[in-house]
Protein backbone atom coordinates (compact mmCIF):
# COMPACT_ATOMS: atom_id res chain seq x y z
CA UNK A 1 0.00 0.00 0.00
CA UNK A 2 1.27 3.46 -0.89
CA UNK A 3 0.96 6.61 1.21
CA UNK A 4 -1.44 8.01 -1.38
CA UNK A 5 -3.82 5.13 -0.81
CA UNK A 6 -3.32 5.14 2.93
CA UNK A 7 -4.06 8.83 3.31
CA UNK A 8 -7.53 8.23 1.81
CA UNK A 9 -8.17 4.91 3.51
CA UNK A 10 -7.19 6.12 6.96
CA UNK A 11 -10.44 8.10 6.97
CA UNK A 12 -12.40 4.93 6.37
CA UNK A 13 -10.38 3.41 9.20
CA UNK A 14 -11.32 6.26 11.55
CA UNK A 15 -14.96 5.87 10.54
CA UNK A 16 -14.94 2.12 11.07
CA UNK A 17 -15.93 1.50 7.46
CA UNK A 18 -13.21 -0.98 6.55
CA UNK A 19 -13.65 -4.72 6.81
CA UNK A 20 -11.17 -6.53 8.98
CA UNK A 21 -8.85 -7.45 6.13
CA UNK A 22 -8.51 -3.94 4.72
CA UNK A 23 -8.28 -2.41 8.19
CA UNK A 24 -5.30 -4.67 8.92
CA UNK A 25 -3.62 -3.63 5.67
CA UNK A 26 -4.05 0.08 6.39
CA UNK A 27 -2.92 -0.33 9.98
CA UNK A 28 0.14 -2.25 8.83
CA UNK A 29 1.12 0.56 6.47
CA UNK A 30 0.53 3.25 9.08
CA UNK A 31 2.56 1.38 11.67
CA UNK A 32 5.58 1.51 9.38
CA UNK A 33 5.15 5.10 8.21
CA UNK A 34 5.79 8.06 10.52
CA UNK A 35 4.07 10.53 8.24
CA UNK A 36 0.86 8.51 8.01
CA UNK A 37 0.95 7.91 11.77
CA UNK A 38 0.98 11.69 12.30
CA UNK A 39 -1.87 12.13 9.81
CA UNK A 40 -4.02 9.54 11.54
CA UNK A 41 -3.36 11.12 14.94
CA UNK A 42 -4.21 14.62 13.68
CA UNK A 43 -7.49 13.51 12.08
CA UNK A 44 -8.45 11.49 15.15
CA UNK A 45 -7.92 14.58 17.32
CA UNK A 46 -9.92 16.72 14.94
CA UNK A 47 -12.72 14.17 14.88
CA UNK A 48 -12.86 14.08 18.67
CA UNK A 49 -13.08 17.87 18.79
CA UNK A 50 -15.90 17.79 16.24
CA UNK A 51 -17.83 15.06 18.03
CA UNK A 52 -17.51 16.70 21.43
CA UNK A 53 -18.48 20.13 20.07
CA UNK A 54 -21.90 18.80 18.94
CA UNK A 55 -22.45 20.62 15.67
CA UNK A 56 -26.08 19.63 15.26
CA UNK A 57 -28.82 22.21 15.12
CA UNK A 58 -32.15 21.78 16.87
CA UNK A 59 -35.24 22.48 14.81
CA UNK A 60 -37.01 25.50 16.29
CA UNK A 61 -40.45 25.01 17.84
CA UNK A 62 -41.93 27.30 15.20
CA UNK A 63 -40.82 24.86 12.49
CA UNK A 64 -42.42 21.94 14.32
CA UNK A 65 -45.67 23.88 14.49
CA UNK A 66 -45.47 24.76 10.80
CA UNK A 67 -44.96 21.12 9.86
CA UNK A 68 -47.73 20.00 12.16
CA UNK A 69 -50.06 22.40 10.40
CA UNK A 70 -48.85 21.48 6.91
CA UNK A 71 -49.04 17.69 7.27
CA UNK A 72 -52.42 15.93 7.18
CA UNK A 73 -53.91 15.10 10.55
CA UNK A 74 -53.14 11.62 11.86
CA UNK A 75 -55.70 9.13 13.11
CA UNK A 76 -55.57 9.08 16.90
CA UNK A 77 -55.54 5.27 17.14
CA UNK A 78 -54.63 2.76 14.48
CA UNK A 79 -57.47 0.54 13.19
CA UNK A 80 -59.89 2.00 15.77
CA UNK A 81 -62.31 3.09 13.07
CA UNK A 82 -62.58 -0.40 11.57
CA UNK A 83 -64.26 -2.35 14.36
CA UNK A 84 -67.24 -0.05 15.09
CA UNK A 85 -68.03 0.07 11.41
CA UNK A 86 -67.88 -3.69 11.07
CA UNK A 87 -69.93 -4.36 14.19
CA UNK A 88 -72.52 -1.77 13.30
CA UNK A 89 -72.97 -3.33 9.92
CA UNK A 90 -73.44 -6.74 11.48
CA UNK A 91 -75.99 -5.33 13.92
CA UNK A 92 -77.89 -3.77 11.06
CA UNK A 93 -78.00 -7.09 9.34
CA UNK A 94 -79.09 -8.76 12.54
CA UNK A 95 -76.51 -11.41 11.89
CA UNK A 96 -74.45 -12.08 15.00
CA UNK A 97 -71.79 -14.12 13.30
CA UNK A 98 -71.14 -11.31 10.83
CA UNK A 99 -69.14 -9.38 13.38
CA UNK A 100 -66.77 -12.23 14.06
CA UNK A 101 -66.39 -12.98 10.39
CA UNK A 102 -65.69 -9.37 9.42
CA UNK A 103 -63.31 -8.96 12.33
CA UNK A 104 -61.45 -12.07 11.28
CA UNK A 105 -61.42 -10.94 7.68
CA UNK A 106 -60.19 -7.54 8.77
CA UNK A 107 -57.30 -8.92 10.82
CA UNK A 108 -56.45 -11.45 8.11
CA UNK A 109 -56.26 -8.74 5.53
CA UNK A 110 -54.23 -6.57 7.83
CA UNK A 111 -51.68 -9.33 8.43
CA UNK A 112 -51.40 -10.02 4.71
CA UNK A 113 -50.83 -6.36 3.94
CA UNK A 114 -48.17 -6.01 6.62
CA UNK A 115 -46.27 -9.14 5.71
CA UNK A 116 -46.38 -8.28 2.08
CA UNK A 117 -45.06 -4.82 2.85
CA UNK A 118 -42.17 -6.29 4.83
CA UNK A 119 -41.40 -8.74 2.13
CA UNK A 120 -41.45 -6.08 -0.56
CA UNK A 121 -39.05 -4.05 1.52
CA UNK A 122 -36.63 -6.96 1.75
CA UNK A 123 -36.95 -7.72 -1.95
CA UNK A 124 -36.35 -4.12 -2.84
CA UNK A 125 -33.22 -4.17 -0.66
CA UNK A 126 -32.09 -7.39 -2.26
CA UNK A 127 -32.38 -5.77 -5.68
CA UNK A 128 -30.51 -2.69 -4.42
CA UNK A 129 -27.74 -4.93 -3.11
CA UNK A 130 -27.65 -6.73 -6.46
CA UNK A 131 -27.39 -3.39 -8.29
CA UNK A 132 -24.63 -2.18 -5.97
CA UNK A 133 -22.71 -5.39 -6.60
CA UNK A 134 -22.76 -4.71 -10.33
CA UNK A 135 -20.85 -1.46 -9.92
CA UNK A 136 -17.15 -1.78 -10.76
CA UNK A 137 -15.15 -3.36 -7.98
CA UNK A 138 -18.16 -4.24 -5.83
CA UNK A 139 -19.03 -7.71 -7.03
CA UNK A 140 -16.65 -9.96 -5.20
CA UNK A 141 -14.66 -9.85 -1.95
CA UNK A 142 -13.18 -13.29 -2.41
CA UNK A 143 -12.47 -14.33 -5.98
CA UNK A 144 -12.47 -18.05 -6.49
CA UNK A 145 -14.12 -20.71 -8.54
CA UNK A 146 -13.34 -23.21 -5.79
CA UNK A 147 -16.11 -23.82 -3.27
CA UNK A 148 -13.53 -24.89 -0.70
CA UNK A 149 -11.97 -21.42 -0.86
CA UNK A 150 -15.18 -19.42 -0.86
CA UNK A 151 -16.95 -21.26 1.95
CA UNK A 152 -14.20 -20.88 4.60
CA UNK A 153 -13.84 -17.22 3.64
CA UNK A 154 -17.25 -16.53 5.21
CA UNK A 155 -16.16 -18.00 8.55
CA UNK A 156 -16.18 -15.40 11.29
CA UNK A 157 -17.79 -12.81 9.01
CA UNK A 158 -21.36 -14.03 9.40
CA UNK A 159 -23.58 -15.71 11.95
CA UNK A 160 -24.31 -18.41 9.39
CA UNK A 161 -22.26 -20.56 7.08
CA UNK A 162 -23.76 -20.20 3.63
CA UNK A 163 -23.60 -23.34 1.53
CA UNK A 164 -21.25 -22.72 -1.36
CA UNK A 165 -21.84 -25.13 -4.19
CA UNK A 166 -20.00 -25.29 -7.45
CA UNK A 167 -22.54 -25.57 -10.23
CA UNK A 168 -20.09 -25.10 -13.08
CA UNK A 169 -20.92 -28.51 -14.47
CA UNK A 170 -24.59 -27.49 -14.57
CA UNK A 171 -23.83 -24.29 -16.46
CA UNK A 172 -23.63 -21.84 -13.56
CA UNK A 173 -20.06 -20.82 -12.79
CA UNK A 174 -19.14 -20.02 -9.22
CA UNK A 175 -17.01 -16.87 -9.30
CA UNK A 176 -16.74 -15.82 -5.66
CA UNK A 177 -18.34 -14.47 -2.52
CA UNK A 178 -19.08 -11.18 -0.89
CA UNK A 179 -20.33 -9.66 2.35
CA UNK A 180 -23.35 -7.44 1.84
CA UNK A 181 -25.88 -5.60 3.95
CA UNK A 182 -29.60 -6.15 3.73
CA UNK A 183 -32.14 -5.08 6.30
CA UNK A 184 -29.27 -3.54 8.30
CA UNK A 185 -27.66 -6.96 8.74
CA UNK A 186 -24.57 -8.54 7.28
CA UNK A 187 -25.57 -11.11 4.73
CA UNK A 188 -23.58 -13.55 2.64
CA UNK A 189 -23.69 -13.29 -1.13
CA UNK A 190 -22.40 -16.12 -3.30
CA UNK A 191 -21.81 -14.97 -6.85
CA UNK A 192 -22.41 -17.05 -9.95
CA UNK A 193 -22.27 -16.30 -13.62
CA UNK A 194 -24.43 -17.60 -16.44
CA UNK A 195 -22.84 -16.46 -19.70
CA UNK A 196 -22.45 -12.67 -19.15
CA UNK A 197 -25.17 -12.53 -16.48
CA UNK A 198 -24.44 -12.24 -12.78
CA UNK A 199 -26.50 -14.19 -10.28
CA UNK A 200 -26.25 -13.08 -6.67
CA UNK A 201 -27.37 -15.71 -4.21
CA UNK A 202 -28.05 -14.01 -0.87
CA UNK A 203 -28.15 -16.23 2.21
CA UNK A 204 -29.42 -15.21 5.64
CA UNK A 205 -30.49 -16.93 8.81
CA UNK A 206 -34.17 -17.35 9.63
CA UNK A 207 -35.82 -18.36 12.87
CA UNK A 208 -38.01 -20.93 11.18
CA UNK A 209 -36.49 -24.21 10.09
CA UNK A 210 -39.47 -25.10 7.93
CA UNK A 211 -38.76 -25.67 4.29
CA UNK A 212 -40.53 -23.08 2.16
CA UNK A 213 -40.96 -23.75 -1.53
CA UNK A 214 -39.55 -21.42 -4.10
CA UNK A 215 -41.33 -18.28 -5.15
CA UNK A 216 -40.48 -16.05 -8.07
CA UNK A 217 -40.98 -12.30 -7.97
CA UNK A 218 -40.02 -9.57 -10.36
CA UNK A 219 -38.82 -6.30 -8.87
CA UNK A 220 -37.58 -3.41 -10.98
CA UNK A 221 -37.05 -5.77 -13.88
CA UNK A 222 -34.95 -8.25 -11.91
CA UNK A 223 -36.12 -11.74 -11.12
CA UNK A 224 -35.87 -12.96 -7.56
CA UNK A 225 -36.27 -16.62 -6.64
CA UNK A 226 -36.65 -17.00 -2.90
CA UNK A 227 -36.89 -20.13 -0.81
CA UNK A 228 -36.08 -21.37 2.69
CA UNK A 229 -34.41 -24.55 3.78
CA UNK A 230 -32.94 -25.78 7.08
CA UNK A 231 -32.97 -22.42 8.83
CA UNK A 232 -31.66 -20.38 5.92
CA UNK A 233 -33.46 -17.95 3.63
CA UNK A 234 -32.21 -17.76 0.06
CA UNK A 235 -32.74 -15.10 -2.56
CA UNK A 236 -31.28 -15.63 -6.01
CA UNK A 237 -31.33 -12.39 -8.01
CA UNK A 238 -30.45 -11.87 -11.62
CA UNK A 239 -31.50 -10.35 -14.89
CA UNK A 240 -31.62 -13.79 -16.49
CA UNK A 241 -35.05 -15.14 -17.38
CA UNK A 242 -37.40 -16.82 -14.95
CA UNK A 243 -36.79 -20.24 -16.54
CA UNK A 244 -33.05 -20.07 -16.14
CA UNK A 245 -33.28 -18.67 -12.64
CA UNK A 246 -35.63 -21.51 -11.70
CA UNK A 247 -33.18 -23.96 -13.20
CA UNK A 248 -30.41 -22.42 -11.11
CA UNK A 249 -32.50 -22.64 -7.93
CA UNK A 250 -33.55 -26.22 -8.56
CA UNK A 251 -30.00 -27.34 -9.22
CA UNK A 252 -28.78 -25.53 -6.15
CA UNK A 253 -31.50 -27.07 -3.98
CA UNK A 254 -30.88 -30.52 -5.40
CA UNK A 255 -27.18 -30.14 -4.66
CA UNK A 256 -27.80 -29.05 -1.05
CA UNK A 257 -30.04 -32.09 -0.52
CA UNK A 258 -27.27 -34.40 -1.68
CA UNK A 259 -24.43 -32.49 -0.16
CA UNK A 260 -25.49 -32.50 3.51
CA UNK A 261 -22.12 -31.35 4.68
CA UNK A 262 -22.15 -28.49 2.17
CA UNK B 1 -34.21 1.27 -2.82
CA UNK B 2 -31.71 2.33 -5.40
CA UNK B 3 -30.03 5.72 -5.63
CA UNK B 4 -32.12 6.42 -8.70
CA UNK B 5 -35.29 6.00 -6.73
CA UNK B 6 -34.09 8.37 -4.08
CA UNK B 7 -33.29 10.98 -6.62
CA UNK B 8 -36.63 10.59 -8.25
CA UNK B 9 -38.34 11.11 -4.91
CA UNK B 10 -36.83 14.56 -4.81
CA UNK B 11 -37.41 15.39 -8.44
CA UNK B 12 -39.96 14.36 -10.98
CA UNK B 13 -43.04 12.31 -10.34
CA UNK B 14 -42.66 10.35 -13.55
CA UNK B 15 -39.82 8.17 -12.31
CA UNK B 16 -41.71 7.18 -9.19
CA UNK B 17 -44.69 6.26 -11.28
CA UNK B 18 -42.50 3.92 -13.35
CA UNK B 19 -41.05 2.41 -10.23
CA UNK B 20 -44.51 1.90 -8.83
CA UNK B 21 -45.58 0.02 -11.92
CA UNK B 22 -42.53 -2.17 -11.85
CA UNK B 23 -43.34 -3.35 -8.37
CA UNK B 24 -45.21 -6.57 -7.85
CA UNK B 25 -47.81 -7.60 -5.33
CA UNK B 26 -49.37 -4.15 -5.35
CA UNK B 27 -52.81 -5.69 -5.48
CA UNK B 28 -52.65 -6.44 -1.77
CA UNK B 29 -51.98 -2.81 -0.91
CA UNK B 30 -54.98 -0.97 0.49
CA UNK B 31 -56.67 0.79 -2.39
CA UNK B 32 -57.73 3.84 -0.38
CA UNK B 33 -54.31 5.32 0.46
CA UNK B 34 -55.06 8.90 -0.44
CA UNK B 35 -53.31 12.00 0.80
CA UNK B 36 -56.04 12.46 3.40
CA UNK B 37 -55.85 8.96 4.82
CA UNK B 38 -55.38 9.60 8.56
CA UNK B 39 -53.76 6.19 9.11
CA UNK B 40 -51.18 6.96 6.45
CA UNK B 41 -50.63 10.40 7.97
CA UNK B 42 -50.01 8.79 11.34
CA UNK B 43 -47.49 6.31 9.91
CA UNK B 44 -45.70 9.08 8.05
CA UNK B 45 -45.48 11.29 11.11
CA UNK B 46 -44.17 8.44 13.25
CA UNK B 47 -41.54 7.50 10.69
CA UNK B 48 -40.40 10.93 9.54
CA UNK B 49 -40.77 13.46 12.35
CA UNK B 50 -38.16 11.89 14.68
CA UNK B 51 -35.53 12.90 12.10
CA UNK B 52 -36.53 16.55 12.05
CA UNK B 53 -33.38 17.77 13.81
CA UNK B 54 -31.16 15.87 11.39
CA UNK B 55 -33.00 17.22 8.36
CA UNK B 56 -32.94 20.74 9.75
CA UNK B 57 -29.23 20.46 10.57
CA UNK B 58 -28.33 19.46 7.01
CA UNK B 59 -30.50 22.27 5.66
CA UNK B 60 -28.75 24.81 7.89
CA UNK B 61 -25.32 23.73 6.67
CA UNK B 62 -26.25 23.50 3.02
CA UNK B 63 -28.21 26.75 2.83
CA UNK B 64 -26.44 28.77 5.55
CA UNK B 65 -29.63 30.59 6.39
CA UNK B 66 -32.14 29.75 9.12
CA UNK B 67 -35.24 30.97 7.29
CA UNK B 68 -34.30 29.24 4.03
CA UNK B 69 -33.54 26.09 5.99
CA UNK B 70 -37.02 26.08 7.53
CA UNK B 71 -38.63 26.47 4.11
CA UNK B 72 -36.48 23.68 2.70
CA UNK B 73 -37.36 21.34 5.57
CA UNK B 74 -41.07 21.94 5.09
CA UNK B 75 -40.75 21.32 1.34
CA UNK B 76 -38.75 18.16 2.07
CA UNK B 77 -41.45 16.75 4.38
CA UNK B 78 -44.23 17.53 1.92
CA UNK B 79 -42.35 15.81 -0.89
CA UNK B 80 -41.54 12.86 1.34
CA UNK B 81 -45.21 12.51 2.27
CA UNK B 82 -46.15 12.56 -1.39
CA UNK B 83 -43.73 9.73 -2.15
CA UNK B 84 -44.26 7.84 1.09
CA UNK B 85 -46.22 5.08 -0.67
CA UNK B 86 -43.25 4.22 -2.87
CA UNK B 87 -40.77 4.39 0.01
CA UNK B 88 -39.34 0.91 0.65
CA UNK B 89 -36.44 1.51 2.97
CA UNK B 90 -33.68 0.87 3.71
CA UNK B 91 -33.82 3.60 6.35
CA UNK B 92 -35.93 6.70 6.77
CA UNK B 93 -33.18 9.14 7.73
CA UNK B 94 -31.00 8.79 4.61
CA UNK B 95 -34.12 8.85 2.46
CA UNK B 96 -35.27 12.15 3.99
CA UNK B 97 -31.79 13.63 3.74
CA UNK B 98 -31.60 12.68 0.05
CA UNK B 99 -34.89 14.48 -0.56
CA UNK B 100 -33.74 17.49 1.41
CA UNK B 101 -30.56 17.60 -0.61
CA UNK B 102 -32.56 17.75 -3.82
CA UNK B 103 -34.72 20.53 -2.39
CA UNK B 104 -31.53 22.45 -1.59
CA UNK B 105 -30.21 21.87 -5.11
CA UNK B 106 -33.29 23.61 -6.44
CA UNK B 107 -32.66 26.45 -4.01
CA UNK B 108 -29.05 26.72 -5.21
CA UNK B 109 -30.28 26.97 -8.77
CA UNK B 110 -32.70 29.72 -7.77
CA UNK B 111 -29.94 31.61 -5.96
CA UNK B 112 -27.53 31.16 -8.85
CA UNK B 113 -29.97 32.82 -11.20
CA UNK B 114 -30.10 35.75 -8.77
CA UNK B 115 -27.10 38.11 -9.08
CA UNK B 116 -25.68 37.48 -5.62
CA UNK B 117 -22.77 35.03 -5.40
CA UNK B 118 -23.78 32.03 -3.38
CA UNK B 119 -22.07 28.71 -3.12
CA UNK B 120 -18.91 27.78 -4.92
CA UNK B 121 -19.78 24.47 -6.46
CA UNK B 122 -16.52 24.13 -8.35
CA UNK B 123 -14.11 21.66 -6.86
CA UNK B 124 -11.04 23.52 -8.18
CA UNK B 125 -10.47 25.45 -4.99
CA UNK B 126 -10.70 22.24 -3.08
CA UNK B 127 -8.29 20.42 -5.35
CA UNK B 128 -5.60 22.91 -4.41
CA UNK B 129 -5.83 22.06 -0.76
CA UNK B 130 -2.91 19.82 0.06
CA UNK B 131 -3.73 16.53 1.69
CA UNK B 132 -0.42 16.79 3.49
CA UNK B 133 0.63 19.30 6.09
CA UNK B 134 4.13 20.37 7.00
CA UNK B 135 4.97 20.19 10.65
CA UNK B 136 3.70 23.10 12.65
CA UNK B 137 5.57 25.09 15.25
CA UNK B 138 2.81 24.67 17.79
CA UNK B 139 1.87 21.05 18.31
CA UNK B 140 -0.93 20.50 15.83
CA UNK B 141 -2.96 18.38 18.19
CA UNK B 142 -3.19 21.33 20.58
CA UNK B 143 -4.50 23.62 17.86
CA UNK B 144 -7.06 21.14 16.61
CA UNK B 145 -8.53 20.85 20.07
CA UNK B 146 -9.01 24.54 20.79
CA UNK B 147 -12.28 25.30 19.11
CA UNK B 148 -15.81 25.72 20.34
CA UNK B 149 -18.92 24.67 18.43
CA UNK B 150 -19.64 28.04 16.83
CA UNK B 151 -16.10 28.36 15.50
CA UNK B 152 -16.19 24.84 14.04
CA UNK B 153 -19.61 25.49 12.50
CA UNK B 154 -18.19 28.56 10.78
CA UNK B 155 -15.32 26.53 9.36
CA UNK B 156 -17.68 23.78 8.17
CA UNK B 157 -19.97 26.39 6.63
CA UNK B 158 -17.05 27.70 4.60
CA UNK B 159 -16.27 24.33 2.98
CA UNK B 160 -16.98 24.12 -0.75
CA UNK B 161 -19.57 21.74 -2.18
CA UNK B 162 -19.73 18.80 -2.67
CA UNK B 163 -17.25 18.35 0.15
CA UNK B 164 -19.35 20.11 2.78
CA UNK B 165 -22.38 17.98 2.07
CA UNK B 166 -20.36 14.77 2.36
CA UNK B 167 -18.72 15.98 5.56
CA UNK B 168 -22.01 16.98 7.22
CA UNK B 169 -23.75 13.74 6.22
CA UNK B 170 -20.89 11.75 7.74
CA UNK B 171 -19.81 13.73 10.80
CA UNK B 172 -23.01 15.39 11.89
CA UNK B 173 -25.86 13.32 10.44
CA UNK B 174 -23.88 10.16 11.15
CA UNK B 175 -24.61 8.32 7.90
CA UNK B 176 -22.51 5.38 6.74
CA UNK B 177 -20.50 5.66 3.52
CA UNK B 178 -23.04 3.53 1.72
CA UNK B 179 -25.94 5.65 2.91
CA UNK B 180 -24.13 8.80 1.81
CA UNK B 181 -23.36 7.25 -1.57
CA UNK B 182 -27.05 6.42 -2.05
CA UNK B 183 -28.19 9.84 -0.84
CA UNK B 184 -25.91 11.82 -3.13
CA UNK B 185 -25.98 9.36 -6.03
CA UNK B 186 -22.21 8.80 -6.16
CA UNK B 187 -20.08 5.67 -5.76
CA UNK B 188 -18.71 4.84 -2.31
CA UNK B 189 -15.18 5.50 -3.58
CA UNK B 190 -16.14 9.05 -4.49
CA UNK B 191 -17.68 9.55 -1.07
CA UNK B 192 -14.47 8.33 0.53
CA UNK B 193 -12.23 10.68 -1.45
CA UNK B 194 -14.59 13.64 -0.96
CA UNK B 195 -14.59 13.02 2.76
CA UNK B 196 -10.78 12.83 2.87
CA UNK B 197 -10.65 16.08 0.91
CA UNK B 198 -13.24 17.76 3.13
CA UNK B 199 -11.34 16.87 6.25
CA UNK B 200 -8.08 18.09 4.74
CA UNK B 201 -9.74 21.39 3.81
CA UNK B 202 -11.24 21.78 7.25
CA UNK B 203 -7.92 21.04 8.87
CA UNK B 204 -6.11 23.64 6.72
CA UNK B 205 -8.71 26.27 7.49
CA UNK B 206 -8.58 25.40 11.16
CA UNK B 207 -4.79 25.70 11.31
CA UNK B 208 -4.73 28.84 9.15
CA UNK B 209 -7.20 30.57 11.42
CA UNK B 210 -5.04 29.75 14.41
CA UNK B 211 -2.15 31.69 12.92
CA UNK B 212 -4.18 34.89 12.76
CA UNK B 213 -4.79 36.92 15.92
CA UNK B 214 -8.22 36.28 17.33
Amino acid sequence: MTCDEAKILLHALIDGELDAGHAREVEAHIAGCASCTAELAAYRTMREAIVSADLRYTAPASLRQRLDAALPKPSPMPVSNVTPLASRRSVLRGFALGSAVSALAATGLFAVVLRNGDQQLIESEIVSAHLRSLQPGHLIDVVSTDQHTVKPWFNGKLDVSPPVIDLTAQGFTLIGGRLDYVDARAIGAVVYKRRAHVINLFVAQTSSTARKPAKIETVQGFNIRSWSDRGLNYWAVSDIGVDELNEFGEKFEAATQVNKEG
Amino acid sequence: MTPGQWLSAGRADSRSAEVGQAKVGQAAMPANTTEDDPERARRFREAALPHLDDVYTLARYLLRDAADAEDAVQECYLRALKHFDTYRGPAMKPWLLAILRNVCRAEFARRASAPARTIDDSPEAAEQTPLWHEEQQTPEAEILRERDASAIRRLVDALAEPFKETFVLREINNLSYREIADAVGAPVGTVMSRLARARAMLRSAWLAEQEQPR
